[in-house]
């Protein structure tokens, strides 16, 4: 673990952009700005090539001794297979209209962590071996030969973008440069380069089910606590199944939300609600991860990773899926897992069973996200809620970045936040929505040794989180991804100390006012807090 | 990976300290790992902690979630804290022989 430099001195207002080209600029792996190299381990788990004890720092990366031949034979095949990544090859015209918009950029100055300049890094390559121009005039055109100091510098730059697809946004060709991070991942990936966190995660996740690694029977203990907690505070059990088979519908949650702090209080909200409307569900210990650490590693993997929902819901004989506040998890599902491991000709269109909605939207996945669920049930006027009992936080919005730019979840959360909330401020307008700034530790590089990159690449969401908490004293950051929930907290006590972080379905389970709790008054929030304000009249 | 020396054996840990082999875990193991931790004495309350984490492993091959940690040894998060500085999952756990925490934590 690296020493983090204070907060006032990390990040400068003055970037130095090198004087010669950038094929020579150097680059250092210092600590606190890279991954750790992939442990043996998790290779031998997961099937992948050359096993080794390796660092980044080490002179020799121990590479396959035909490795120049793997890389160019697997972008080769790239290149056939997915005309999007061609064409995101030949069409830029570097006009640089992406080059401040990265959170990393801002936050480390670094010219190679311009979305252009970072695509360059590739595509310098693609040039000198696949077009005619690099082939013949090399570095005039753009082109440079592949050696094991551009493998290096894949590695560094590349694991410093959290996929987070802001630059797209502002493209004028709309070029992709999450795709282009993911193909070169994948490139690496073949020569047995990979960062230790997201290995690590994905074999607990092939193994055990869930990125964390939590067994079944740690699973139901740690939910039954989470069900203790909600009859210590509202007077009401709830009882949760797992793995029932002929449930309706089949809840499946990042795993972060039933371990880690704060997503557990999300996590009771889930719970909470369901018992209130009666939803006839099932959790499950085998498709027991929303997310899919296996986007980070390669297409193949994400798909192995995501095949057990599809094949949990068929042997549970459910009717159709219902996904928690998880961030790329629906990347994978709402734009992959159709084709990827479908058809589910096996699940029926999902049909609220509360209100009757008919989510045509899911008619390809089957698969609907809480929010969408819940603030249809809001919209019907189905739930009590009371949303004095949220009156102690001062709520901002985090639009995430997967459910925000790969479905375009935008309205949802703020309809359910606007709905339990009396005092709800946005972030600026270029700074939420389809513009939102990442957490800066998406894309499985949330771990330790990256924090100072993290609290670089998170600087320009707690900068506008600091907007709002100097206008409007905010301090609860809300967001719906698990991931968030991790990496927030440290961010903002980094940035913006006093501001706490949540999950929306959290301060849903605050306002709501259940049947099961009949003339009973709360005395805490879900977190445990005193709701002493409010005093005796929550029953509205 | 690198390794420490104790009592003349070589210990395999990963970059961040963490044994690898939880099964090798001793009592005297746990007081050489606190003292990597800035912890140069394990009191009582030390122990409560990092025993229950161990048991806690033990049987569910897994850490415990925190919240859980705090209800059951009665020790606040604050007083972990205390305990040791670098927190619950990362000096605790460690010198608990627990593997370093993955996934959306």
């Amino acid at each position: 673990m690296s020493s983090l430099p204070k907060a006032d001195s990390l990040v400068s207002k003055k970037f130095k952009m090198p004087k010669k080209n950038w094929f020579n600029a150097p680059f250092e792996f210092k600590k606190g700005t890279y991954n750790y190299g992939s442990n043996p381990k998790h290779h031998v788990a997961l099937d992948l090539p050359n096993p080794r004890n390796w660092s980044p720092e080490d002179q020799d990366w121990q590479l396959p001794e035909n490795w120049k031949e793997i890389l160019l034979e697997g972008l080769r095949e790239r290149l056939d297979k997915y005309r999007s990544l061609k064409i995101f090859m030949d069409v830029c015209v570097r006009c640089g209209a992406c080059a401040d918009k990265c959170h990393f950029f801002i936050g480390s100055g670094d010219p190679k962590n311009m979305p252009f300049l970072r695509a360059e890094l590739l595509r310098s390559i693609y040039r000198r071996e696949y077009t005619k121009a690099g082939k013949i005039m090399g570095k005039l055109a753009g082109a440079r030969d592949l050696t094991e100091e551009v493998v290096k510098e894949w590695f560094y730059y590349f694991f410093q973008c959290t996929e987070c697809r802001r630059c797209s946004v502002f493209c004028p060709f709309g070029i992709d440069t999450a795709e282009i991070t993911i193909i070169a991942r994948e490139l690496l990936g073949l020569l047995g380069v990979n960062t230790d966190w997201t290995l690590a995660s994905v074999s607990n996740c092939f193994r055990v089910g869930n990125h964390v690694g939590i067994p079944p029977h740690a699973i139901v203990d740690t939910i039954d606590m989470l069900c203790d907690d909600i009859e210590d505070i509202t007077g009401v059990r709830v009882n949760p199944t797992f793995n029932r088979k002929g449930a309706e519908v089949l809840f499946i949650a990042p795993s972060g939300d039933f371990f880690a702090d704060p997503g557990i209080y999300t996590f009771m909200g889930y719970l909470m609600l369901f018992h209130e409307i009666g939803l006839d569900y099932t959790l499950s210990t085998y498709a027991s991860e929303g997310g899919n650490f296996g986007l980070f590693v390669s297409h193949e993997m994400m798909k192995r990773l995501n095949a057990k929902m599809y094949a949990e819901a068929k042997r549970l004989g459910v009717k159709w899926i219902l996904g928690g506040e998880c961030g790329h998890m629906w990347r994978v599902v709402n734009q992959y897992m159709d084709t990827m491991n479908g058809p589910a000709d096996f699940l029926e269109v999902p049909v609220s069973p509360i209100t009757g909605t008919r989510f045509e939207n899911t008619k390809s996945t089957k698969m609907v996200h809480i929010t969408e669920f819940t603030s249809d049930l809001i919209k019907h006027n189905k739930l009590k809620l009371d949303p004095r009992r949220n009156d102690q936080y001062k709520v901002t919005f985090h639009d995430s970045c997967n459910p925000a730019r790969a479905m375009g979840i935008f309205e949802e959360p703020r309809y359910i936040i606007k709905n339990v909330c009396r005092n709800f401020y946005e972030m600026p307008e270029n700074t939420i929505r389809e513009k939102t700034f990442c957490c800066g530790s998406g894309s499985g590089l949330n771990n330790d040794e990256f924090l100072e990159m993290r609290m670089r690449g998170g600087f320009p969401r707690a900068n506008a989180v600091k907007y709002v908490q100097e206008k409007h004293g905010v301090n609860m950051l809300s967001c719906i991804c698990a991931l968030d929930r991790a990496a927030l907290p440290p961010l903002m006590d980094y940035w913006v100390p006093g501001v706490e972080v949540c999950g929306v379905h959290e301060l849903l389970g605050n306002a709501l006012v259940m049947k099961d709790e009949g003339d009973r008054v709360r005395e805490t929030n879900l977190r445990g807090e005193p709701l002493e304000e409010v005093g005796g009249e929550q029953d509205v | 990976m690198p390794f420490i020396e104790f009592n003349g054996q070589q210990i395999e840990v990963d970059e961040d300290g963490f044994i690898q082999d939880p099964s090798i875990w001793t009592k005297e193991l746990a007081e050489f790992l606190a003292k990597t931790e800035e912890v140069e004495e394990m009191t009582e309350k030390h122990w409560k902690l990092v025993n229950y984490l161990h048991d806690y492993y033990e049987k569910f091959g897994i850490a415990p979630m925190i919240r859980k940690v705090t209800k059951e040894t009665g020790i606040s998060n604050k007083e972990i804290y205390e305990l040791f500085p670098s927190g619950p999952a990362k000096g605790a756990c460690k010198v608990a022989g627990l593997p370093k925490p993955t996934g959306c934590v």
